[in-house]
């Protein structure tokens, strides 16, 4: 115990932390230890070339997308406290919690995890999901597997089916209504983050 | 008259059935009493009918004359007997399923053990016997298999496998806790007194509890189809029920060499070497299945030309699955499971769509017809006094017993896999699983098959059984749905299938993956996305034929299947109005729409309606329809004027075909091959219409450049357009006709049809002319002007669907008559295409 708290001790404003994101110590202490070995130079930030060097997130289709989002426009650096808190996007939603009337809206909820997801679509942040963008997603998923042609109207496809005021893009409400017979606490949680 | 009708099948029913059980009668004479006839009859049947055939079928070597007809009962009698009792059986369903408020009270397999009875009363009051009950040999080996196949084959493949962990734990720990505490439990009260003076030892008991720990998927699948409950429900009570009969039989048969090893000889090396066979044939038993997986994926990579019998094999292979697992004395019915559920992906992208429809339906017939077969049996087997040893103490108690510790072990195991599940089972679940435990025709099987030699007890253990059975299938099965209802089990919700949903998820999956990288921990996606990977690398080269690699990936799968929907859709909407000629009638549904839209909207917008009348005059212009055009007026509220413009419109229909359809349609081949279906075309055939398509599409171009929007009928699907909901989904037309490409591209034998898909137009909402924009964007009554932009310009490209399909002839039929006075050249197409696009 002595250590976890003095590990705790170290990093700045745990509680807050702590009390935004949900996590419990051993999750803040674990993550932590993580991020210290991903910082590889020790300079209290990671850059994209930290993550960049996890050799699976190389492997991953849409992880350049992914590193990205932990990085807010403009940033070219991401501390522990942001990278806390974009994880705690996938710590599953606790039900025995007792829900606080007044209390901000966790990070882990349903809202958030798919604003989450949708950025990661949404390259140029202008609230709306165009055909391009759809069209890159698509096409670094499927790689090599269709051409270019069945590409693009698998993309219209899919545009049409969420575009409710038929400007050819998705925006998030459109995003969320169609996803929503999907179990997003399901499909976005990872469970040893509980 | 619903009544005479059920009146007149009864009476059909009884009819055949008298007279199987005549010709049973027939036999009985010459046999002992209580001979198993059964269906598929067995050995012993075959030789009691041979010692009749020297004075019947074969008394032929000593005529005097020759006979014209004769008498030959004898020759046909064991197949003759089995079909009878499959068409009572199923006409038994067919009786069962004739009164929808009553199934909907009553499960189906309750009503059909009832049925059982009536007609097991029937023999009895005809023989004074039992002379047919299900016999061991023929449930296991020819009723089961094919049930257990068809549950595996249509298992939802990835909610098993992610579940997998929690049915093992169900099934193998739940199992053996209630095998072991229902047996020990038992005897316990034994010993206590509660059952008076039994011949019955602590082995036997334990054999005993091992049998009735079978949870039948039979019975499950039969009651749970019928409730839809949510899907990890689902799984986990099929999942648990399906593998828990491989477990059972194990453990049936580690007990059962226990007893006829007897008490003292058992020591604690005998005891490891029971759990080390336990182990070794369920293992055992699911890789064999999985090898036969394997061989299975790999012959239909090389079946394509023998498309008829595809199907076949994977049912043979299958079956063979089952039979070399008995053969090794591993577990069967763990074998053909995993068999099942392990090609079932890689058979379906290998083979046909045609073939991989036939082995489901075929699969789903023969499992059904089974399950049809052995709920009657069950029901039939108990009117027979000679099993019927009956001891109350023991009764209720098997019956308290299995229900609570079913109860218990649900709850404990549950409680255990909830620590570390992600999304844990709440407690109503819990209790329909446990409740849901309901046994079946494995459990009788099982006490049918035991050694009355080793078991002196064995009638009180086959009736017990019985009376469980009854128990759990027709009195929970009854309960099961008001049960449901109160405790207000969550749902299946039945999510429609879309492009988005299923992209979301791959998107899901890879953010997970890669969040977990960067946890750098490894969690159940880092499992999932390694096998992936190897699926990816190694199994799908070597169990799939190159083609279906190419088109594997599920987003795109998803794509097909939509545009194979609307395609059907296409056809029925077509079809609901008397064929699809409806498409022709272009011009006066534009009429149509315009004075409909006159009425609605022309205060609102009587600009629009001035560009509506030059469209129209647009529509005049554009040879496709003015070849069609209407002379009749064109709003009709009068059905048969509308049969007789139809009726019109058929005949010029008729005319143009005949003079524009292609030669090589008319010469029609003899259709019928034994071997092959029967797809007529030809390699010309398909560039005739290829080519005829591809102009009739520049002409819907064309129309849409000039801002023509032939509109539809309004009406035409009244109740979809007034439940356009905000998320709209059915109702939107558009989503059919970008995409005609598609499936035409996979098709397409012509080089030449990948180019032009590529420059094939987008929606065109925005184009300047392209039809009146929705004057009121929230109005229920949406868009007229989009259906109808939506759908028509690009009929004969959404018919072209149907053309690589073969759905229907009528299609191709349209594309030559959308061309019918169009002579222009490809190339143009292109350029068409771009101003479009613009």
């Amino acid at each position: 115990m002595g250590s976890t708290s003095s590990t705790l001790l170290k990093i700045p404003n745990v509680e807050v932390l702590m009390q935004e994101t949900g996590f419990s110590p051993a999750h803040i202490i674990r993550l932590h230890d993580r991020f210290k070995a991903l910082d590889k130079e020790g300079r209290g930030h990671l850059c994209p070339q930290d993550f960049g060097a996890i050799k699976e997130l190389a492997m991953n289709p849409i992880g350049d997308r992914i590193i990205g989002a932990f990085f807010s426009p403009g940033k070219e650096t991401v501390d522990f406290h942001t990278f806390v808190k974009i994880l705690a996007h996938f710590r599953p939603v606790d039900k025995d919690r007792p829900k606080e009337p007044n209390s901000p809206e966790p990070i882990n909820s349903r809202s958030n995890k798919l604003k989450f997801a949708f950025q990661l679509y949404d390259q140029d942040k202008d609230g709306k999901i165009s055909r391009d963008e759809l069209l890159k997603v698509l096409r670094s998923m499927l790689g090599m597997q269709v051409t270019e042609e069945q590409l693009e109207s698998i993309a219209d496809r899919t545009i049409q089916e969420a575009d409710l005021d038929r400007d050819e893009a998705i925006s998030f409400e459109e995003f969320r209504k169609s996803l929503e017979k999907v179990n997003i606490d399901h499909k976005m949680s990872i469970r040893f983050l509980r | 008259m619903a009544f005479l009708q059920q009146f007149a099948l009864l009476l059909a029913l009884l009819i055949i059935f008298s007279t199987s059980c005549k010709t049973a009668m027939l036999e009985v004479d010459s046999a002992e009493v209580g001979l198993n006839y059964s269906l598929k009859s067995s050995a012993i049947e075959n030789i009691s009918t041979s010692t009749n055939d020297s004075t019947g079928g074969h008394g032929s070597s000593t005529i005097t004359t020759l006979p014209i007809v004769i008498w030959k009962w004898h020759h046909v009698e064991t197949p003759y007997l089995v079909a009878l009792w499959i068409l009572t059986c199923w006409l038994c369903k067919l009786v069962a399923e004739l009164n929808h408020n009553i199934t909907s009270v009553i499960p189906e397999s309750g009503l059909l053990i009832m049925m059982g009875f009536i007609l097991g009363g029937i023999v009895w009051g005809a023989d004074k016997a039992q002379t047919f009950k299900l016999i061991p040999v023929n449930f296991f080996y020819y009723l089961l298999p094919q049930i257990v196949l068809d549950a595996s084959y249509c298992m939802p493949n990835k909610l098993f496998f992610s579940n997998l962990g929690a049915i093992l734990v169900h099934a193998v720990i739940g199992t053996c806790w209630n095998a072991g505490t229902v047996g020990i439990a038992l005897w316990g009260c034994y010993e206590g007194g509660a059952m008076g003076n039994l011949n019955i030892g602590l082995l036997q008991f334990l054999l005993f509890g091992a049998l009735m720990s079978a949870v039948d998927p039979v019975a499950v699948i039969a009651v749970f189809e019928e409730v839809h409950v949510n899907e990890v429900l689902y799984i986990l009570v099929f999942g648990e029920s399906l593998l828990n009969d491989g477990v059972t039989v194990v453990l049936y048969n580690v007990f059962d060499a226990f007893v006829s090893l007897g008490g003292p000889k058992i020591n604690a090396a005998e005891i490891i070497k029971g759990i080390i066979s336990f182990f070794v044939v369920s293992f055992g038993g699911s890789f064999l299945g999985v090898v036969f997986a394997v061989l299975i994926s790999m012959l239909t990579r090389v079946t394509k030309n023998v498309q008829v019998i595809e199907a076949g094999f994977i049912i043979v292979l299958g079956y063979l699955s089952y039979l070399t697992a008995e053969m090794l004395s591993l577990s069967a019915i763990l074998s053909i499971t995993f068999c099942g559920v392990c090609c079932q992906k890689y058979i379906t992208a290998n083979m046909d769509e045609k073939s991989v429809t036939t082995l489901r339906y075929v699969l789903k017939v023969m499992a059904n017809g089974s399950e049809t077969m052995i709920f009657v049996f069950l029901g039939l087997s108990a009117i027979d006094q000679n099993i019927w040893v009956w001891n109350t103490g023991f009764i209720l108690l098997t019956i308290l017993f299995i229900v609570i510790f079913r109860f218990m072990g649900v709850f404990f195991l549950n409680w255990l896999l909830n620590q570390s599940r992600l999304i844990p089972i709440d407690l109503t679940d819990q209790f329909v699983m446990g409740y849901g435990g309901l046994r079946g025709a494995v459990a009788y099987g099982l006490a049918a098959s035991l050694d009355e030699k080793k078991i002196p007890e064995k009638n009180l253990m086959l009736g017990t059984t019985l009376i469980v059975v009854y128990f759990t299938v027709i009195l929970q099965g009854i309960t099961m749905k008001p049960l449901v209802q109160w405790l207000k089990v969550k749902k299946a919700t039945k999510s429609d299938l879309t492009l988005n949903g299923k992209m979301n998820n791959r998107v899901f999956e890879h953010v997970l993956t890669a969040m977990e990288d960067i946890c750098g921990r490894m969690g159940d996606n880092w499992w999932t996305r390694h096998w992936n990977y190897f699926e990816d690398k190694y199994v799908c080269w070597l169990l799939m034929t190159s083609d279906a690699r190419k088109h594997k990936d599920p987003i795109f799968g998803v794509f097909h299947k939509l545009n194979l929907e609307d395609a059907k859709k296409y056809v029925n909407e077509g079809e609901s109005k008397g064929s699809l000629a409806f498409i022709r009638n272009y011009d006066n549904a534009s009429v149509d729409f315009k004075k409909q839209l006159a009425l609605e909207y022309a205060d609102i917008m009587p600009d629009i309606m001035n560009d509506m009348s030059e469209y129209d005059f647009g529509i005049d212009n554009v040879p496709v329809t003015s070849v069609m055009k209407n002379p009749l007026p064109s709003v009709s509220l009068n059905v048969h004027e509308l049969d007789r413009k139809s009726m019109l419109n058929d005949l010029s229909a008729h005319h143009l075909l005949d003079q524009h359809l292609y030669k090589s349609r008319r010469d029609n081949r003899p259709t019928y091959s034994r071997s092959h279906y029967n797809t007529s075309e030809n390699p010309d055939e398909m560039q005739e219409i290829f080519q005829r398509t591809m102009r009739s599409r520049l002409e819907s171009f064309k129309s849409a450049k000039m801002g023509v929007n032939p509109a539809k009928k309004l009406s035409k699907h009244p109740k979809k357009d007034s439940t356009h909901k905000p998320n709209g989904k059915p109702a939107d037309p558009h989503r059919t006709h970008p995409y005609g490409d598609e499936d035409f591209e996979f098709s397409a034998d012509s080089a030449s049809s990948s180019e032009i898909a590529g420059h094939f137009p987008r929606r065109n909402t925005n184009a300047p002319g392209a039809g009146v924009d929705n004057p009121t964007a929230n109005n229920m009554a949406v868009a007229p002007s989009q259906t109808a932009q939506g759908r028509l310009p690009w009929t004969p490209t959404n018919l072209r669907h149907l053309a690589p399909l073969r759905m229907s002839t009528r299609s191709t039929d349209s594309f030559a008559m959308a061309d019918a006075s169009v002579d222009d050249e490809a190339p143009e197409e292109k350029s068409g295409s771009h101003h479009t696009r613009l």
